[in-house]
């Protein structure tokens, strides 16, 4: 196949004053395609989605959108891109409906088209009964979903979303994991930012970490994550008199075999699933009762440490939507 | 090149035919609208203020006021009239600041119209605004025993001279409003602005009474102009004396000059401040 990519950046760059906040960015979404921008508080994401989404001018650099590029074709653009901002950006004075009217006038479609649309978003993001109430009166989450709609309204192949689950409680934040997944089966491009690594490796079939306006890493969530140190074999017994005895039959087997004091674990270094179901047979054989036995992968949360040599959550504490940067 | 197609059924995306400038104009228009209609309080500035303004004037400074040759009720109307239009450039800015301060304005960019519906949308719905006003103290006025006294074309022409003066002050609020960063800030340095440049003026009484250097400010004022202009043609107050300098001698085409030099002042000012919030 050798489609257009739905987005790419090359050499992307944005300065404010002495602020680089983006310095030189690139990468390639395929279409149907899911991409996950990584980064702490003030890493450039907003920048680079404003950029692409021709909100902003970039300094330099070429973006492009559907192969459209975003400073000479803009109109063509912004007709193929839905976005959801990382502020909510409703109008609070009308209701929901009165919301995807405006939006749909904007865009033109055919007042049927909205109508219909309007009552399938309402129902998918469960906002029927708030339908004609005053955005204003909607909660936090709420609104949230009412700019997704929004942004939805039109149908567009690619959705740009900027920390789309900051601020949404973790039910709201699994149902909308749901709606993204449903859309990206429907052949939905999505481009979406987050400080929440979870949801990067949730969702996201690439993911782009940049921190500092710079990318510093790149790769599916499974190559990341091996960069950051091999996957071990977490093994729980069921008596805890059993642990020398275990640790021992691992020896035998395993490399770098870890007993964790005080408790009924043992964890040992794994090259991959092979590893596990030896390790899985040996115990078999020997009798020995297990509650539990089971890779551990490093989490992003250890990969963001070992590329940048500080914890994601250290430079964030995660911005409530609505603030205005 | 080639560009994207969906992967799935086109029939699936709607058909999008972005909206002429007037169209994504008008749309706006009616958004401001339902603004104003679910928050009728927004219109307090230019109804239940001026109001106060005409009733305050009239019986508490109004005996203390002489102006030679007419009513002063009569002499007041045209000049709060002039003072409410003044105000739309507060209005548009403050609106506009409040829609980019929201991120309603980001919204709009991320779609298909042209920017300057946003400008155009923002600009008709204050003059639209400030005519409510005027029309609220018209009403006002003729309770209290203001009249046009002069033919309907000369009172149609005052109230088109308003219009004029209140679009070319609105590039002065798009300008201010593109700048600043939140309403309060707005709010804050209109009224600033606009409460000298509608008091210094002879708006509320007749300039003659101030020393000589304020009186110069107060006669080269182009709400002066302005109001001089509405005064004559409505038939409320006597033309100005001959010692006044010569923008009150032609009021009507001083007026109509003042709203072109505003506009080819600031209008290329307000654009590029809003292009250059527009950038980033
Ligand atoms: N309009 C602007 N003017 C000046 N500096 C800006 C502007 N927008 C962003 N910046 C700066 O650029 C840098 C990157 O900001 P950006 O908002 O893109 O980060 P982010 O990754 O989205 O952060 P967050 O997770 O907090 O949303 C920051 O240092 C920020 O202060
Ligand atoms: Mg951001």
């Amino acid at each position: 196949m050798n489609a257009t990519p739905a987005v790419e950046a090359i050499d992307l760059v944005k300065h404010f004053g002495e602020t680089r906040a983006v310095d030189g960015v690139s990468f390639v979404v395929p279409q149907g395609s899911v991409l996950g921008l990584l980064g702490p508080n003030g890493a450039g994401k907003t920048t680079l989605v404003r950029m692409l989404t021709t909100l902003s001018v970039p300094t330099s650099g070429t973006g492009r959108v559907a192969g459209f590029d975003v400073v000479a074709q803009p109109t063509e653009v912004r007709r193929s891109l839905g976005l959801t901002g990382q502020a909510a950006t409703v109008d609070e004075i009308l209701t929901g409906r009165e919301n995807l009217k405006l939006i749909g006038s904007l865009y033109g479609l055919p007042k049927k088209y909205v109508r219909e649309a309007t009552e399938r978003l309402f129902a998918r993001f469960d906002l029927t009964d708030a339908a004609d109430r005053m955005a204003k009166t909607y909660s936090g989450g709420m609104r949230r979903r009412l700019d997704l709609a929004v942004s939805l309204l039109a149908a567009p192949p690619i959705l740009f979303l900027d920390e789309p689950t900051t601020g949404l409680d973790p039910q709201s934040r699994s149902g909308l994991w749901a709606v993204l997944r449903e859309l990206v089966s429907e052949g939905t491009t999505l481009v979406l930012t987050t400080q929440y690594l979870e949801e990067a490796d949730q969702l996201a079939d690439e993911i782009v970490v940049v921190d500092k306006g710079r990318v510093i890493a790149a790769g599916t969530p499974t190559q990341l994550k091996d960069r950051a140190g091999r996957a071990s074999v977490v093994v729980t017994l069921t008596h805890a008199a059993d642990v020398d005895e275990a640790a021992e039959l691992m020896r035998s087997c395993c490399q770098e075999v870890h007993v964790e004091r005080g408790s009924r674990r043992l964890t040992a270094q794994a090259g991959g699933l092979g590893d596990m179901t030896r390790i899985a047979a040996v115990f078999e054989t020997s009798g020995i009762a297990l509650d539990d036995l089971g890779l551990a992968r490093p989490s992003l949360d250890d990969v963001f440490l070992h590329l940048t040599g500080h914890r994601a959550e250290d430079a964030s504490t995660p911005t409530n939507e609505g603030v205005v940067p | 090149m080639t560009t994207v197609q969906a992967t799935r059924a086109p029939a699936a995306r709607p058909p999008i035919s972005p909206p002429s400038l007037l169209r994504a104009s008008s749309t706006i228009v009616w958004r401001n609208l339902l603004h104003i209609r679910r928050m009728p309080e927004m219109l307090l500035d230019v109804t239940v203020q001026s109001v106060m303004f005409v009733l305050l004037f009239a019986y508490v400074f109004g005996g203390a006021i002489v102006v030679p040759g007419a009513d002063y009720k009569e002499f007041l109307l045209p000049g709060i009239m002039v003072q409410t239009m003044v105000f739309s450039s507060a209005i548009v800015a403050m609106g506009l600041t409040s829609d980019l301060q929201k991120g309603i304005v980001d919204r709009f960019k991320s779609l298909p119209i042209a920017r300057s519906a946003v400008l155009v949308g923002r600009s008709i719905s204050s003059l639209i605004h400030s005519s409510i006003g005027v029309a609220v103290m018209a009403l006002t006025g003729l309770l209290i025993g203001w009249r046009i006294r002069n033919g309907v074309l000369e009172g149609v022409l005052a109230f088109l001279l308003l219009l004029l003066f209140g679009f070319a002050l609105i590039w002065l609020g798009i300008w201010v409003g593109s700048m600043m960063r939140t309403v309060e800030a707005v709010q804050g340095f209109m009224f600033t602005v606009m409460f000298p440049l509608t008091f210094v003026a002879n708006t509320f009484a007749p300039p003659e009474s101030m020393p000589s250097w304020l009186r110069a400010i107060a006669e080269w004022n182009p709400v002066s102009a302005v109001t001089q202009a509405c005064r004559e043609l409505w038939g409320n107050g006597p033309v100005a004396p001959p010692e006044a300098a010569w923008p009150l001698q032609n009021p009507v085409l001083v007026s109509i000059g003042w709203s072109i030099v505003l506009t080819a002042i600031f209008a290329p000012l307000a654009v590029s401040a809003f292009r250059r919030r527009s950038r980033d």
